[in-house]
């Protein structure tokens, strides 16, 4: 039976997921489907809305309300999975919506009154929450059958969707219950499982809720939205990062057939038309003249200035020791650069939104992933009150931090068409907007300074970091602190290793480039180059880097062990044949550790085979094991990919990269094995989607050294070494 | 007007002979499920049949197509095509899922050249075809499991 079967007869009120799972075919929504979809759960005839996040129908059906975006990370599974062990039902029953922008009361707990979803908390904020949630509901069914059975409440338990009365075997189902149930309050502290009576979180073959509808084609992307008389819009945005619009000549455009309007926006210029071929086809006719910037950015020049910037002290992030004093009393002296590119976020699914406005209202359908913010940021577009912003939070196609935008930008751009033009608008960006449209990973580079004592240990760690600060524009700009934008310098500012003199040092040039965070954010970069360092380190002290890393992680229990971990399941210390090499790292991230061991071949013409990534993480306790495994897999793809080939440059103002052909990806053929094991945990859960992430280029990195005896400090790799 | 066979339903479409057929699809006859990933051939999130051979529906001018037959994931009803699908499931192999209706298509169209493919195979087959998500061992497993389940013993 799958979830579908306890949709609510009324189809006036039936979710689109629903719908269109229902339906097959029926991407295609009516107005009625379309508004049914956007309804925020209101009171229906017999049903038991227990909490914002757990209601039950007459039928006995359970609907969870899940107020974070499923963009792959497996949100719809393990969220539904926190209600349904304390509401003690089958989670493949539950049904599962998604949750409208409220911040009153979907906001991301670890955020404040604000709804979004971001920095791998998405489990970690709905841990007690979710349980609760679930629990409370479950009392409240055992109190309405308490008063119906009229027996004493003690001897009653719930159990596979019903109450059951023990010392008579009776038992009433959930949808026997809601009438009474409803009448009564809710616990405010209802009393929660002990970790031994799990019978879902932590087991392995909870399946996901959302695999049906992905294999059909039913589930329902931003892209898949069609409202009633709704036109299509792509823009065109400044040619060069800076340019301001000077002038348009919107006729050739108006001649293509399907174009219906050429509208200025404050991105760019759109052209609205019937489909998105038109929309396309008038954009390339379009033409216009643009105020270029009085410097135009370069990867080169920022190279160049950044590096300079790398022997000047910047603001100080962390502080230990007397660095600088000791950096000539030690034994021996390492000094290296790092250099990490800017990256494109490139989700499968390019960006795009649909806008309905009226005079009192402005409907949003996208994967949003930022809701309360875009809330806000649409409706100062839109000329109306945040309350008048209604988000329809759908699947994302992928977004690791793209969707997330403090500027909004596709949101914005949607409103302000859907405004000019006076129809529904779907807004869509094509892959080559994506690619070249900034809001990138920064660039960085590092530059370190070390010394070892007489016994090869670290003695001194010096770490310079020049970057962009993603957090100084918009509403997180209260976070620097310093001159510290704490993603910036997050794994590099909490090295773990015990390391007597330490400091790390920031700059934060600007350049007109937009940036953002991509998946494990500082993360991303710092590992790259601090795992990579931490093996320099070993090599010129004569140390196994496995070994290095034990002695200075003493303290550290949770970097001990996943690092073991990793290190006993993939055989370090082993011998391998020549033109192999194994190499290792560990990092935390969202409260999370993780440790990889990469295995890498080179072949007879310097051709890189990755063969094999044994993971090891801490987690805190894995809610759904299977949604972790997947995630680190899923980590260990995304970072091999731009370890290997990511990279965005900047030539005369603009990005010199464009589409999958010349931004490449990872591909089936280029696809590790990769084995994963969690570290058994009782503590509460942390981040999964992201700290996958951060140790596969350090790893590779440190492999290709041990096959080569070549150092590679620049990324991406790559194809050949 | 242009002739289509789309999912075994035929199609008089009113559109310009360049239009490619994704966009014929997806905004005039309103069957989403094959995705747009880059239009350019690059990605496959795309990819249909046409008369049972995988091509990247982006790529395609729909002048190109009269009388021809496609199948999208919406309209995969063969043996095999269930046999994918229900591989996929069992695997959970979808995260975000957007590159899954061109990946399963893929997959179809290998399956049925070669019932037991191998690991070069599958490589050859699907090196087309972009994930994000990075599914692909997955992926990799459930093309196994579906060669198996439908006799191929892969």
């Amino acid at each position: 039976m799958s979830r579908h079967d306890y949709a609510p007869a009324d189809p006036s009120r039936r979710h689109f997921l629903v719908v269109s799972g229902g339906v097959g075919l029926g991407l295609t929504l009516t107005l009625a489907e379309a508004q049914a979809g956007i309804t925020a759960r209101t009171a229906q005839p017999g049903e038991f809305i227990a909490n914002a996040f757990v209601t039950i129908g007459p039928d006995g059906g359970v609907t969870v309300v899940v107020k974070h975006l499923e963009m792959g990370q497996g949100v719809a599974t393990g969220l539904p999975v926190l209600v349904a062990e304390e509401l003690e039902v089958d989670p493949a029953l539950v049904r599962v919506e998604f949750a409208p922008a409220d911040a009153s009361r979907y906001n991301n707990l670890f955020w404040g009154p604000s709804q979004g979803t971001g920095g791998s908390t998405a489990t970690a904020n709905s841990w007690e929450q979710l349980r609760k949630a679930g629990a409370a509901a479950r009392e409240m069914l055992i109190e309405a059958a308490a008063r119906i059975l009229k027996v004493e409440r003690s001897g009653l338990t719930a159990l596979n969707g019903g109450v059951v009365h023990i010392p008579t075997g009776r038992r009433l189902g959930y949808g026997e219950l809601v009438g009474e149930a409803a009448r009564l309050k809710a616990p405010e502290n209802p009393p929660l499982k002990p970790h031994a009576e799990f019978r879902l979180i932590g087991r392995k073959g909870v399946k996901r809720t959302d695999s049906n509808d992905k294999v059909t084609g039913a589930a329902v992307y931003g892209l898949d939205i069609r409202l009633p008389g709704m036109v299509t819009a792509v823009v065109a945005r400044p040619p060069v990062f800076g340019a301001k619009l000077k002038d348009v000549d919107r006729k050739a455009a108006l001649r293509v057939p399907g174009v219906v309007a050429v509208l200025v926006i404050s991105s760019g210029v759109a052209v609205v038309a019937q489909n998105f071929w038109a929309a396309k086809l008038g954009r390339e006719v379009l033409k216009l003249e643009w105020s270029p910037p009085t410097t135009l950015v370069s990867t080169e020049a920022l190279r160049r200035g950044w590096t300079e910037l790398l022997s000047q002290p910047g603001a100080v992030a962390r502080d230990q020791g007397a660095p600088e004093a000791s950096l000539n009393s030690g034994e021996r002296r390492v000094t290296a650069i790092y250099e990490a590119p800017y990256l494109a976020h490139a989700p499968m699914e390019p960006l795009n939104c649909v806008v309905r406005l009226s005079r009192t209202k402005c409907e949003i359908w996208a994967g949003c992933q930022f809701q309360s913010h875009d809330q806000a940021m649409a409706a100062k577009a839109a000329g109306l009150e945040p309350s008048q912003v209604e988000i329809n939070t759908l699947y994302a196609g992928g977004s690791f931090g793209r969707r997330a935008n403090p500027a909004s930008d596709y949101i914005v751009e949607g409103v302000e068409i859907a405004k000019a033009v006076g129809l529904p608008v779907r807004l869509v960006w094509t892959r080559e907007d994506d690619i070249a449209g900034g809001y990138y990973r920064p660039m960085f580079l590092h530059g370190f300074e070390a010394a070892l004592d007489a016994g090869g240990l670290p003695l001194v760690w010096r770490h310079r970091l020049v970057g962009q600060s993603i957090m100084e524009n918009g509403p997180f700009a209260a976070m620097i602190k310093n001159g510290i934008d704490p993603v910036s310098v997050e794994g590099a500012a909490n090295l773990p290793y015990a390391i007597p003199h330490l400091r790390v040092e920031l700059h934060s040039p600007k350049t007109p480039v937009p940036v953002l965070w991509w998946r494990s954010v500082g993360s991303s970069h710092t590992a790259f180059a601090t795992e990579c360092f931490l093996d320099e380190l070993a090599q010129a002290g004569g140390r196994d880097p496995l070994d290095l890393r034990r002695a200075l992680l003493a303290e550290q229990p949770r970097h001990l062990a996943v690092l073991e971990l990793a290190a006993a399941k993939a055989g370090w210390g082993q011998a391998l044949p020549a033109g192999k090499g194994r190499g290792l790292a560990v990092h935390e991230s969202f409260h999370s550790v993780v440790a990889q061991v990469v295995d890498v071949a080179i072949g007879e013409t310097g051709k890189i085979k990755v063969e094999r990534v044994v993971c090891a993480v801490d987690c805190g306790i894995a809610v759904t094991p299977d949604v972790v495994v997947a995630q680190m897999e899923g980590g260990i793809a995304y970072a091999l990919s731009a370890a290997l080939f990511g990279e965005i440059t900047l030539k005369d103002g603009a990005a010199q990269q464009s589409n999958f052909h010349d931004y490449r990806c990872l591909r089936m053929s280029e696809m590790p094995k990769i084995e994963v094991h969690i570290l058994p945990s009782a503590a509460p859960p942390t981040g999964v989607g992201e700290p996958g992430v951060p140790p596969l280029a350090p790893a590779l990195c440190n492999a290709i050294f041990a096959a080569t005896g070549k150092r590679i400090r620049t990324l991406p790799i790559g194809d050949t070494v | 007007m242009i002739s289509l066979i789309v999912n075994g339903e035929r199609h008089k479409v009113d559109a310009a002979p360049h239009m490619p057929l994704l966009w014929v699809l997806r905004d005039l006859l309103g069957l989403g499920g094959t995705k747009y990933g880059c239009g350019q051939g690059l990605c496959g999130a795309c990819t249909v049949l046409v008369d049972g051979e995988a091509m990247r529906a982006c790529s395609i001018p729909v002048g190109d197509l009269n009388g021809r037959r496609v199948t999208t994931i919406q309209g995969l009803e063969s043996p095999v095509g269930k046999a994918v699908q229900a591989a996929w499931v069992e695997l959970d192999v979808a995260q975000c899922g957007y590159c899954q209706p061109g990946q399963i298509i893929s997959a179809v169209a290998l399956l049925r050249q070669k019932p037991k493919p191998s690991d070069a195979d599958i490589d050859a087959a699907m090196d087309g075809n972009l994930c994000r998500c990075g599914t692909y061992q997955r992926i990799r497993a459930a093309i196994h499991l579906a060669a198996r389940r439908l006799g191929g013993a892969s």
